[in-house]
């Protein structure tokens, strides 16, 4: 509620288009985000592979309605229902790992993804990617920072109680449960190999959907957006915000992504620097910004 | 057959250099059952290094040196301040400070350096020699003897010395070796070491092969990566082994399918290994105790 | 009825034979006690009835259906639960969290109707979180819903493991080293609260070393050793038993055994 509240009543202070397209890309990784912060904070796994469903969303809507000819929002759509097909075969096989194993193979998945984007030029544009068809909704042309504001605002937020509610769920203890102990959780008769695939599926929807709005609302789409250093962003963004706080996507994706445009001149050490954030919050602050807030103002009230 | 044999050395040359990554991560393994994903910066640091030191007037081989021992106190450094700090977190938050690790050494290596590729003049020429009907860069012959003489003083630093010994013990059961007086932060500390200063002299060797840049770290420790695991990640002369394979695979696939693709290899190796023979070819099967 | 029954059951790990053929049947609404020295293949037995280890050979028959090789998350719709030597809670939920998981097994909402929070999940929630707080006070832990359970101390996450076990109802129960590590009035809380288990008609299987709980309590006492049986039969027969004397206190221990109970 009160992030609703924020959301609508923020623009207000906006001076310029600039802000909207800040708020856009804000609300658009951290919808990512948080479907990831559902596999990694609340389940336990590990995805270091996830810009990979960013990249099948973010392509989709780039080659069908250019190649295919199909409305872009169909392709939406059916972008996340290919990030969940393959979310579904990928992750039936590799869930079964734990650890070091699984963040291998999440790797591993994004890289083949980033490389067939790369590679199949003629389908995708290859290394300078493609231009992107806006968006038309019932003939009127999405375009402008001020709409797409609205439009993935009003996503995330859709998003985020979903997450919400999931969370409070059977299914969300249950998947707690697997945070904690694999073990236990089955012999309590919770399937854990079908509620992690579940939850997997989840958070590659999430990505998918956040990958087709950056891609329609940039015009652009090249294949880093499923590459190596987007994954890590995404983790990073996740350990920055809290590891399971849905409140703490976007926190972290706010952070990681205010931060690049509003000191341009740490253009140069962004990779650096996001390197840095990854050590220094995984020695120290593991636990992520809004958790470890919420333990000091909550603590206090003990 | 003068094409396959091309291909064969090649993917030998490069297969040597994915050895010598494999084998930095599986000592810092073996040691720490940490998987080090800055291994890859360490091979860029040792041929970035040289290159800078050497334009700036420096004879070669004294710039390689140079190299070599900047990249392994970096190596000690990472451990010290990125490691060390971190005892006692999960394997998967490890990782991930590893892989930050690697993201600080390529970002600052990009300011610190240039973005552009940079190579290094060969040892010994750059005339290829004709075998068989196929060319051989003298360098090759440089990187695999290197690579067989490095795997060999290991072997034999870690059977027969007292050290070496230690880093056994520590690596079989570190609790065990901290009670019989084994100083096991110096032996994890000591494993980034020595695999800083392997992957810098790969870096040294290869690079006037296949130049080099300031993000070509990350291809590179991914490849290891799936030769150490390919060979059973705690295995040695599996490291050696699976580096070897996953070089003639990405050689025999770039000449015969697709070179765009040969990249895709490694990573497809690393999936299908995680998934049918998790443990790898050398390696031991973990049994969990409840 | 026979509840559980294991027929010529074995594994090996590496070449150790960790079982070797043992034979167990246990009839329904018994408290059936498995002892034996540390290292005679327990918890593994455990493991193997539970779903967690496959075995390599033999079978295991569950109300008299086959269960051999089943998962242990279609052991638990069995009507199988246990609790673990070694705790297995789920340290970052909260007490009444950890047993309501324990209801999952009875929990109906599907995965959509969970994301859109439909009416159905909320009186799910009510529902299990009434039944959670019914197993809580089962085990005297009502007071401590609420709190973490990390802040909980080792006596009552082990009666905490035991409400979760409970809240899927179970047929049968495997308690795992239920008095491990407690001290003398704990273990009498846990005496009490396996008798409440089994007077609603729970079928009670233990492993345990404390043998004053053991005799107090079991119907029927089986005796591993080296993973095989070495005696089975009632409290008494075995503590009688003169291999079983044997295999606990040695040779030696046994004669100032026999010695001392002349």
């Amino acid at each position: 509620m009160a992030i609703a509240a924020i959301f609508v009543s923020v623009p207000w202070f906006f001076p310029s288009a600039y802000y909207y397209r800040i708020g856009v890309l804000v609300f658009i990784f951290a919808l990512a985000v948080a479907g990831l912060n559902l596999l990694m904070g609340f389940a336990g796994q590990v995805s270091l592979g996830h810009a990979g469903f960013l990249g099948i969303g973010a392509y989709s809507v780039a080659i069908g309605p250019t190649h295919l000819g199909m409305p872009s929002w169909f392709c939406l759509f059916a972008g996340a229902a290919l990030s969940a097909a393959v979310a579904f075969f990928v992750g039936r096989p590799i869930l079964r790992l734990k650890g070091h194993y699984l963040a291998v193979a999440t790797l591993g998945f994004g890289l083949l993804v980033a490389i067939v984007l790369t590679n199949e030029a003629g389908l995708t544009g290859g290394p300078d990617g493609m231009t992107v068809p806006r968006l038309t909704l019932f003939g009127w042309s999405v375009r402008g920072s001020d709409a797409w504001y609205w439009i993935s605002g009003t996503t995330f937020i859709g998003g985020f109680v979903l997450a919400l509610n999931l969370m409070g769920s059977p299914t969300g203890r249950a998947l707690q449960a697997i945070h904690d102990s694999e073990i236990a959780a089955q012999v309590l008769g919770i399937d854990v190999a079908r509620k992690k695939l579940t939850v997997f599926i989840i958070s590659a929807v999430y990505a998918s959907v956040a990958g087709s709005y950056l891609a329609l609302f940039n015009g652009h789409v090249t294949p880093d957006v499923a590459g190596f250093l987007r994954s890590i962003e995404l983790v990073a963004m996740v350990v920055l915000g809290g590891m399971g706080s849905i409140l703490g996507s976007l926190v972290g994706a706010g952070l990681l992504v205010v931060l690049p445009q509003a000191l341009t001149i740490f253009h140069e050490y962004e990779q650096a620097l996001l390197g840095l954030i990854l050590i220094v919050f995984m020695i120290f602050l593991r636990r992520g910004i809004v958790p470890s807030v919420a333990a000091v103002i909550f603590g206090w009230r003990k | 057959m003068a094409e396959l044999l091309q291909f064969v050395f090649s993917g030998l040359t490069v297969g040597a250099i994915y050895a010598l990554v494999a084998l930095g991560f599986t000592l810092i393994y073996k040691a720490s059952d940490i998987i080090n994903f800055a291994q890859g910066e360490f091979v860029m640091l040792g041929g970035m290094i040289t290159v800078f030191v050497a334009h700036a007037g420096v004879p070669l081989p004294l710039a390689a040196l140079f190299a070599i021992v900047a990249t392994t106190a970096i190596g000690l450094a990472l451990h010290r301040f990125a490691i060390e700090p971190a005892r006692g977190a999960t394997s998967v938050a490890l990782i991930m400070i590893t892989i930050g690790a690697s993201i600080f050494l390529r970002g600052t290596a990009q300011i610190v350096f240039d973005r552009r590729f940079h190579s290094l003049p060969p040892l010994f020429g750059a005339d290829p020699i004709q075998f068989g009907g196929a060319a051989i860069l003298p360098q090759s012959l440089v990187v695999l003897a290197s690579a067989t003489a490095i795997v060999i003083v290991l072997w034999l630093f870690i059977e027969r010395t007292i050290f070496g010994k230690a880093v056994i013990a520590t690596a079989a059961n570190r609790l065990a070796a901290r009670l019989i007086g084994v100083d096991t932060r110096r032996i994890v500390a000591f494993s980034f070491a020595i695999s800083a200063a392997i992957g810098a002299i790969a870096g040294v060797l290869i690079t006037p092969i296949a130049l080099t840049s300031y993000d070509a770290g990350t291809l590179l420790a991914l490849k290891g990566f799936a030769a150490a695991m390919l060979g059973g990640i705690g295995s040695a002369p599996g490291a050696v082994v699976g580096g070897i394979l996953i070089g003639m695979f990405e050689a025999l696939a770039a000449g015969y399918l697709s070179s765009n693709y040969k990249d895709a290899v490694a990573f497809l190796i690393i999936l299908v290994v995680l998934v049918v023979i998790p443990q790898g070819l050398f390696g031991r099967a973990k049994i969990e105790r409840v | 009825m026979m509840i559980l029954e294991t027929d010529r059951l074995s594994i090996a790990f590496g070449g150790v034979r960790a079982i070797d053929e043992v034979n167990i049947a246990v009839e329904s609404g018994q408290v059936f006690s498995i002892i034996g020295p540390n290292g005679s293949g327990k918890t593994t037995l455990f493991n193997l009835v539970s779903g967690i280890y496959t075995p390599d050979d033999g079978s295991i028959r569950l109300a008299g259906q086959t269960a051999t090789g089943l998962a242990p998350h279609e052991l638990a719709r069995r009507g199988l639960s246990r609790t673990f030597q070694n705790l297995q809670i789920f340290y970052r939920m909260s007490v009444l969290e950890n047993v309501m998981v324990g209801r999952h097994r009875h929990e109906r909402t599907g995965i959509l109707a969970d994301l859109l929070h439909l009416p159905a999940v909320t009186l799910q929630n009510k529902a299990t979180d009434a039944a959670a707080r019914a197993a809580l006070a089962r085990v005297g832990l009502a007071d401590f819903a609420e709190r973490s359970a990390s802040s909980l101390a080792y006596g009552a996450l082990k009666r905490l493991e035991i409400a979760r076990a409970l809240a899927t109802e179970p047929s049968l129960l495997l308690l795992d080293e239920p008095a491990a590590g407690c001290n003398p009035v704990e273990t009498q809380e846990i005496d009490a609260v396996i008798r409440s288990i089994v007077k609603d008609g729970i079928t009670v299987v233990l492993v345990e070393h404390d043998m004053r709980l053991v005799m107090n309590i079991s119907d029927r006492v089986h005796v591993l050793a080296n993973g095989r049986t070495l005696a089975e039969g009632t409290p008494e027969q075995v503590r009688s038993n003169a291999a079983v004397i044997q295999a606990y206190l040695g040779i030696h221990g046994s004669q100032e055994a026999i010695r001392a109970f002349d």
